[in-house]
């Protein structure tokens, strides 16, 4: 009976597995094809030749590598901000004793209920009030903190006996002194999923910059992706080389990674 | 540095953990404080770290009161039960970890490091971490890391609570073996008896907070100054039978026979009592003073372990071998002067 469940439980995850790939993989064949090619019928699957033409034509008609470095910078900045502010945050909440500590913190995962989407109008108002309207700017600012990563973070510093804060502060450590030199150090691996699943979410943020953005130049790679498709809507492969140098760097980042995303995940995010 | 400890007081919300304590710790001594769990040992030993600010009295290092200094300025070294090494950095990097902090030359703190390691044995493992070494390893290691900025006072929170029963007997010796060495005032909290009466030179028995007896640790054992202190030192522990003194004798309960002993003069009549009398009290006297039954008898090599029996109370008494007791039988027997005590069914007040 155990064998038999077994079979169908890979047969059902090898079956769900090719459904997610194919498009991914439908999308690098296609980024090689001709134009004849991608739209016959019925389909053809192997392109004749993998030259980069489609690549190239697509990087001349919108500015990719603009929109590459635009997603990089933001990438870099939101990341690195949210990854301080959490460390910082999470490490008050974990080992600093101040008065409404517990209160506090309830009511900021509470806020984690709030979807992003109703905060859109408000975070919009705010850009616009600062007068970062249509700049980076306001691709970063509204991503430099996160309860969600603070809260994953903080889950492992609980987990960090006391003695050892108590130990270092006796050795003429400060908190601060305590934090950088034994608690991030010890972290590493917690912090290395949360700046991945940041930097992935960051990558792939795509509603936010449709609204704030409306200069061709500032837009990051998924927005400048979408205004692209429109306008080059007759040449879907190159639409299909496009997406391919957006979704590859983060897939790359991803197989390397994957191992950190999962154990930290498991290890800080779902329990308790 | 000898440290004075003046009518410190600790409670939490309405729950009183330490109550009026007062000692004065000598200069180079290995004071234990003693006791069961929960008797406030490890709260005062964090009052003197810094760790938790007391309620009420004084804390003098020398002459300096530093009752309300934050921890890192009182200059003390402290060895946590469950070690507290850093697992990210080598055994030296831990060592090196409270020089660090002070700013000393890294040149200079590696030569220290090295220094201190050889003192606790450790110096061929400098280069591992913390989670490739036994828990006798570690232990030297936070030794070493306490011992490197030469603390005036070394505090040890339960250090061999966390090492098997071998490995204990080796570390509480290279403690001792240590602290003679570097001469430095250390304070040993435990809950085992018998490491605080091998190890120490004074020992602090305490019980929910309060000091029941700061004395040298064989009169601790030979002149216990109540019941709870008689009956937490010794193993087997003490006997204690209840009885009643009448007539200047001692009246065992649910016996018939009268047991009288020089002890007994001048005590209160009528008065409920215990009997206390360690087991290597006893000897077989064909006229001794007590009748007793003989229940089981336990061979233990040079003498046996026999369960006796005075009326309703069954109590242990180690007999040399050669006696040869037989279970059922009577036996008479009489007592040393040294460890027969007379305390207050009640109160555990000692009186005699």
């Amino acid at each position: 009976m155990k064998k038999v469940s077994r079979v169908f439980t890979y047969l059902f995850l090898t079956v769900a597995g090719l459904i997610m790939f194919f498009p991914f993989f439908w999308m690098f064949l296609s980024a090689f094809k001709t134009s004849a090619e991608v739209t016959a019928s019925p389909p053809v699957w192997v392109p004749s030749s993998f030259s980069l033409i489609n690549f190239q034509l697509a990087f001349e008609k919108a500015p990719f590598l603009r929109y590459f470095f635009n997603s990089i910078l933001v990438m870099v900045l939101s990341v690195g901000v949210t990854t301080l502010t959490s460390i910082l945050a999470a490490f008050a909440f974990s080992r600093l004793r101040f008065p409404g500590r517990k209160t506090l913190f309830t009511l900021l995962l509470s806020m984690m209920m709030i979807p992003f989407e109703m905060l859109i109008i408000t975070n919009y108002r705010t850009v616009i009030d600062l007068g970062i309207y249509d700049t980076v700017w306001a691709l970063v600012l509204p991503f430099t903190s996160s309860i969600f990563y603070t809260y994953i973070l903080k889950n492992f510093f609980d987990t960090v006996p006391e003695s050892l804060y108590w130990s270092a502060r006796i050795d003429g450590s400060s908190n601060w002194h305590y934090l950088w030199k034994v608690m991030v150090p010890m972290a590493r691996s917690s912090l290395t999923t949360v700046i991945l699943l940041n930097a992935l979410a960051s990558w792939n943020s795509f509603m936010w910059p449709m609204y704030v953005i409306i200069t061709d130049s500032n837009r990051t790679l998924p927005w400048g992706l979408q205004v692209f498709t429109t306008e080059a809507g007759s040449n879907p492969e190159q639409q299909m080389a496009a997406s391919t140098v957006v979704v590859l760097p983060m897939i790359i980042l991803f197989l390397f990674a994957r191992k950190y995303i999962v154990g930290g995940v498991a290890r800080g995010g779902l329990k308790g | 540095m000898h440290v004075t400890l003046d009518h410190i007081t600790k409670k939490f919300d309405d729950f009183t953990a330490v109550q009026d304590f007062s000692a004065r710790l000598e200069d180079g001594e290995l004071i234990c404080l003693l006791g069961p769990s929960g008797c406030g040992k490890s709260t005062l030993l964090n009052m003197l770290s810094g760790i938790i600010p007391p309620s009420g009295g004084h804390i003098y290092f020398d002459e300096d009161d530093v009752t309300m200094m934050p921890p890192e300025k009182r200059g003390v070294g402290l060895v946590f039960q469950n070690y507290a090494l850093y697992p990210h950095l080598t055994v030296l990097d831990n060592i090196c970890f409270p020089l660090e902090t002070q700013h000393v030359p890294k040149k200079e703190r590696v030569e220290q490091a090295q220094e201190i390691a050889k003192l606790v044995h450790v110096d061929t493992l400098l280069k591992r971490r913390p989670g490739e070494l036994s828990g006798g390893q570690q232990q030297r290691v936070a030794i070493a890391r306490a011992l490197i900025k030469n603390p005036r006072l070394l505090l040890l929170d339960e250090p061999l609570s966390n090492l098997d029963a071998r490995l204990r007997l080796e570390m509480r010796e290279e403690i001792r073996r240590i602290q003679q060495r570097t001469k430095v005032t250390s304070v040993f909290v435990t809950h085992d008896q018998e490491e605080a009466l091998a190890i120490s030179d004074r020992i602090i028995l305490m019980k929910s907070g309060v000091v029941q007896q700061n004395d040298l640790p064989q009169r601790l054992y030979d002149s216990p100054a109540n019941q709870f202190v008689a009956n937490f030192l010794g193993n087997p522990p003490i006997n204690n039978i209840p009885g009643v003194i009448r007539n200047g004798g001692f009246h065992a309960q649910g016996a018939d026979s009268e047991i009288r002993l020089p002890l007994f003069e001048g005590l209160p009549e009528g008065r409920p009592v215990h009997l206390s009398i360690r087991a290597e009290a006893f000897s077989v006297e064909k006229d001794g003073p007590i009748e007793a039954q003989v229940e089981r008898v336990y061979t233990m090599g040079k003498e046996e372990m026999a369960c006796l029996r005075i009326g309703a109370t069954e109590f242990r008494a180690y007999i040399d071998s050669e006696v040869g007791l037989t279970p059922g039988r009577n036996v008479q027997l009489n007592v040393r002067k040294r460890g027969v005590f007379v305390f207050d069914l009640e109160s555990g007040e000692k009186l005699a």
